[in-house]
């Protein structure tokens, strides 16, 4: 690896590693104000957790070497033996996409999961479902030479450049589970619930825009033109994804909102994600605008069928990366069918999307249900009628009035003689006026 | 005295003011408030669902007045805040029994 490759690879991890605090801020002003911080945590907590089995064990069941194409091998336990730029930089940046994976999982249980359950289940999920799939898309084998020992999506010719099955697809197929198994937040459809600070969501979606040129980009692992493509086409495809959720918007509600523009540029992001090296700038153009269109009606589908997938993470990540992973079928100019190309890849998209969203889809389901039976997954009533953000983290996200939440230290405990009021005595004489 | 509490429109509360002002009305209390009436609130589409704001935002003002000044005070607000549509607000009148100015002790009429 030339240094210039590992410089912008080191990069890009950093930018990638930004994208889930951005993550936090975009689903946080989306959640009511009683619950920012959670939602917050639930973000912060898996960049913690993450970080830790990646270097105990991620790495090693992800890309330790094997003969395997569905999973690594425990040969880089601890990160043992990864030495040089080429694959410790490698292994930096793909902890960054094992953080934000689990972390979107978040939106869909905005309000109402227990806080330890939420970190049981992505120790769970990462382990048991993120690692064997980053196997599956991102494994090159030895040398990025593919072969046998590389991930069967990969080695299949299957088309994801940069995660739209690994990363959306997985997110958003786990995100379906737990929003079926948690149930619905007390007041689901009578109450609006909406967006408690938008200006965060807004924010959120910058960071989250600006960090994805390093996941896309930085994806060609070199300072290449396969980057400077990346990089062209996440751009299109984003501002045509915006345009294209907000005419949704405009001739469906009457008005676009600045929920449906940060929204719509995280749809095209996401659906853009797989195609990226893939597509030309035009057929980006055409990617993002018709992602933006129907991740803005997908997120209605919820009303319809009922389930609680509190912040979109199955409109906008699901759907999104199903759409940008399919859609390759007919926009790649590698063998799309619009170029020329027959309807095999667009059978093995399928095939890829069908098969990572099934297997994250089944796995999470059981996880969540066995944490929900053991430890509990859903928090009581009462607490989050009262707001999660004081019953899980004793804290409250915004405190804005001059009396506070009108609590005293115990040391700060009022003296009635310094505080002026009046003795029984006095009081007997009626020096108070009535 | 008289307690006067008026919930207006926002958008007429500055005509409130300023004609309570030109009167002689030394001080109020405002609050944001929100509040149904006969106007019902409305419906909004957000995000794909359709659902009912039934809260609408209102301005809601409180004064002490004077025995004599009463009727004039409600005039002045039942004016100023007037559109003739659904939604205008309503203006009440409650009994003070007593009223102190904290800084001075003076109480009554001479506190207001």
């Amino acid at each position: 690896m030339r240094h210039a490759d590992t410089a912008w690879v080191l990069v890009s991890t950093a930018l990638v590693m930004l994208m889930t605090p951005g993550l936090a801020l975009f689903y946080g002003g989306m959640t009511r104000a009683k619950s920012v911080l959670n939602m917050m945590m639930m973000s912060f907590s898996t960049l913690a957790l993450v970080s830790v089995l990646w270097v105990l064990y991620g790495y090693s069941i992800a890309f330790g070497e094997s003969d395997s194409q569905l999973i690594g091998s425990l040969d880089n336990l601890g990160f043992h033996g990864l030495n040089g730029a080429s694959v410790l930089s490698f292994a930096a940046f793909q902890l960054m996409f094992a953080i934000i994976t689990p972390a979107l999982i978040s939106g869909a249980v905005a309000d109402r999961a227990k806080f330890l359950g939420w970190c049981v289940f992505v120790v769970a999920w990462t382990t048991l479902v993120y690692f064997p799939v980053a196997n599956w898309v991102f494994d090159f084998g030895v040398d990025g030479a593919l072969g046998d020992d590389a991930g069967w999506i990969v080695e299949w010719g299957v088309q994801d450049f940069a995660g739209g099955t690994a990363v959306h697809v997985n997110a958003g197929a786990a995100a379906l589970a737990l929003a079926l198994v948690l149930g619905r937040r007390i007041g689901w459809r009578r109450d609006p619930m909406r967006p408690h600070n938008l200006p965060l969501v807004l924010l959120g979606a910058g960071l989250l825009w600006f960090g994805w040129f390093g996941f896309n980009a930085g994806s060609a692992l070199a300072a290449d033109g396969l980057a400077a493509t990346a990089f062209v086409n996440t751009q299109a495809a984003t501002a045509a994804a915006v345009i294209g959720w907000l005419v949704v918007e405009q001739v469906r509600d009457g008005r676009p909102t600045t929920l449906g523009a940060a929204s719509g540029a995280v749809a095209g992001l996401v659906a853009i994600t797989p195609a990226c090296a893939f597509v030309s700038p035009l057929g980006a153009l055409l990617l993002g605008v018709l992602a933006g269109a129907i991740c803005a009606l997908a997120v209605g589908l919820k009303w319809r069928l009922g389930y609680d997938d509190s912040l979109d993470v199955v409109g906008v990540h699901l759907v999104g990366g199903a759409f940008g992973s399919i859609a390759l079928g007919f926009l790649s100019l590698d063998g799309g069918i619009l170029y020329g190309g027959s309807a095999v890849l667009l059978g093995k998209q399928a095939v890829a999307v069908l098969a990572v969203g099934t297997f994250s889809f089944v796995t999470a389901l059981v996880l969540a249900k066995l944490i929900d039976l053991t430890i509990g997954f859903r928090l009581d009533r009462e607490d989050e009628s009262a707001g999660i953000d004081l019953a899980e983290h004793a804290e409250s996200g915004y405190d804005l009035t001059i009396a506070g939440v009108g609590g005293r230290t115990q040391a700060a405990a009022p003296d009635p003689v310094a505080a002026g009021v009046p003795s029984e005595a006095q009081r007997d004489e009626g020096r108070v006026p009535a | 005295m008289k307690l006067v509490t008026a919930v207006v429109k926002p958008h007429k509360w500055d005509d409130v003011r300023d004609a309570l002002e030109t009167f002689g009305v030394a001080g109020m209390t405002v609050t944001e408030a929100s509040g149904y009436g006969r106007q019902k609130g409305h419906t909004e589409v957000y995000r794909g669902a359709e659902y009912d704001v039934t809260l609408v935002p209102k301005i809601r003002v409180e004064i002490v007045v004077d025995d004599d000044d009463v009727a004039d005070v409600v005039g002045i607000v039942a004016k100023a805040a007037q559109t003739g549509k659904i939604g205008d607000g309503k203006v009440w009148v409650q009994p003070v029994d007593s009223v102190l100015r904290i800084r001075t002790g003076e109480q009554g009429a001479a506190a207001l």
